[in-house]
């Protein structure tokens, strides 16, 4: 199971969960939601720490984060 | 595997309607985790403002009352007094809360009313088009500043915080920032001690939180963390102004 959640469609593509990431593994996806917005992502599911800095940095509620 | 960090159950589900990377957000959902952790959901009661903020009796799931503009310490006052067992907080930007409500937040504090009052001091009215506010710095370009804040103009940036820790019924007086996660956590940490103070009933408590508006300062959401912590922060200093049974604390 993914660590990091992503609840897409919530997603305003802000970009401020990408800069916090200590593992550097949050960035934007080439992928639009039904809104137009440019959604955030994780690949490397495995290198995350479950810190949750990005999910607390989000305005909008968009990442759970899992251990 | 165990969730560690998910949505606050002191918030809806439906996505708001603030601008992308707007740090209202994040202040919501701070608030909504602290009525989680107090497990205060089902006594509290919000007071949505006049501004972006509007909406918010969309957003927090507990009741909520809007205010007309800058009245939202007055709603807060009538609630808390009819229900003094209910945990009651408003909500307010810089305009509604240092501009059209600033008498009504000098005598909320001055009186000593049991709420809690979170300030989102963005430097100025983003609702209506990013017109200057009472806080909105010298020099800062804004619609109805095009050529910078002006002292001679204009006046100053009004400080309102510290106003307010002067007054002998605040008992919670606090400047905090969201523009990263060590801040966030302060930020969190201080809405607690806020609703604690309340709820122990030592009097008014008012946490002013430095905010980002991207849209009208004309910046990406990154840069305009950035802006905040080089522009704002050194006018409006971060900490605790006033504390229940002491000093300012840092
Ligand atoms: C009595 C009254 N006067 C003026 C307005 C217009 N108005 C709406 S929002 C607003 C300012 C909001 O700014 P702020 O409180 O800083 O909140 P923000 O939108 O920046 O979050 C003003 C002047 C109004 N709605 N009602
Ligand atoms: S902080 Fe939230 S809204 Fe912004 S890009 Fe990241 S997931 Fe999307
Ligand atoms: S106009 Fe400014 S304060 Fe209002 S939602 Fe947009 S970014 Fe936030």
């Amino acid at each position: 199971m993914e660590r990091v959640v992503f609840d897409e469609e919530r997603c305003k593509g802000c970009e401020l969960c990408t800069a916090v990431c200590p593992q550097k593994i949050v960035h934007m996806s080439d992928r639009f939601n039904s809104k137009g917005y440019r959604v955030a992502t994780v690949t490397d599911q495995e290198m995350c720490t479950s810190c949750t800095l990005c999910a607390r940095t989000c305005p909008d509620v968009v990442i759970s984060v899992y251990r | 595997m165990k969730q560690l960090f998910g949505p606050p159950r002191a918030l809806q589900e439906r996505p708001t309607h603030y601008c992308p990377g707007c740090t209202h957000g994040i202040i919501h959902r701070l608030i909504a985790e602290v009525i989680d952790e107090l497990g205060v959901q089902e006594k509290t009661i919000g007071i949505a403002p006049v501004g972006c903020s509007v909406f918010a009796y969309d957003y927090f799931n507990v009741d909520m009352q809007q205010a007309a503009h800058g009245r939202a310490p007055a709603v807060a006052t009538g609630i808390k007094r009819v229900l003094p067992d209910r945990v009651v907080f408003a909500y307010q930007g810089d305009g509604d809360l240092a501009s059209i409500g600033a008498a009504e937040i000098i005598h909320a504090a001055s009186r000593g009313e049991k709420i809690t009052v979170i300030f989102v001091n963005n430097t100025l009215y983003g609702m209506t088009g990013g017109q200057m506010a009472p806080t909105t710095l010298l020099t800062q370009k804004t619609t109805t500043s095009p050529l910078g804040r002006k002292e001679g103009q204009h006046g100053f940036p009004l400080k309102i915080t510290e106003m307010l820790a002067l007054a002998a019924g605040a008992a919670y007086v606090a400047r905090v920032s969201v523009h990263n996660p060590t801040h966030i956590a302060r930020t969190r940490k201080s809405i607690l001690e806020a609703f604690k103070t309340q709820i122990a009933g030592r009097g008014f408590s008012i946490v002013e939180v430095l905010s980002t508006c991207p849209t009208n300062w004309g910046l990406s959401p990154l840069e305009s963390l950035k802006w905040l912590e080089e522009n704002m922060i050194p006018f409006y200093p971060l900490g605790v102004l006033k504390a229940p049974g002491g000093e300012g604390m840092k």
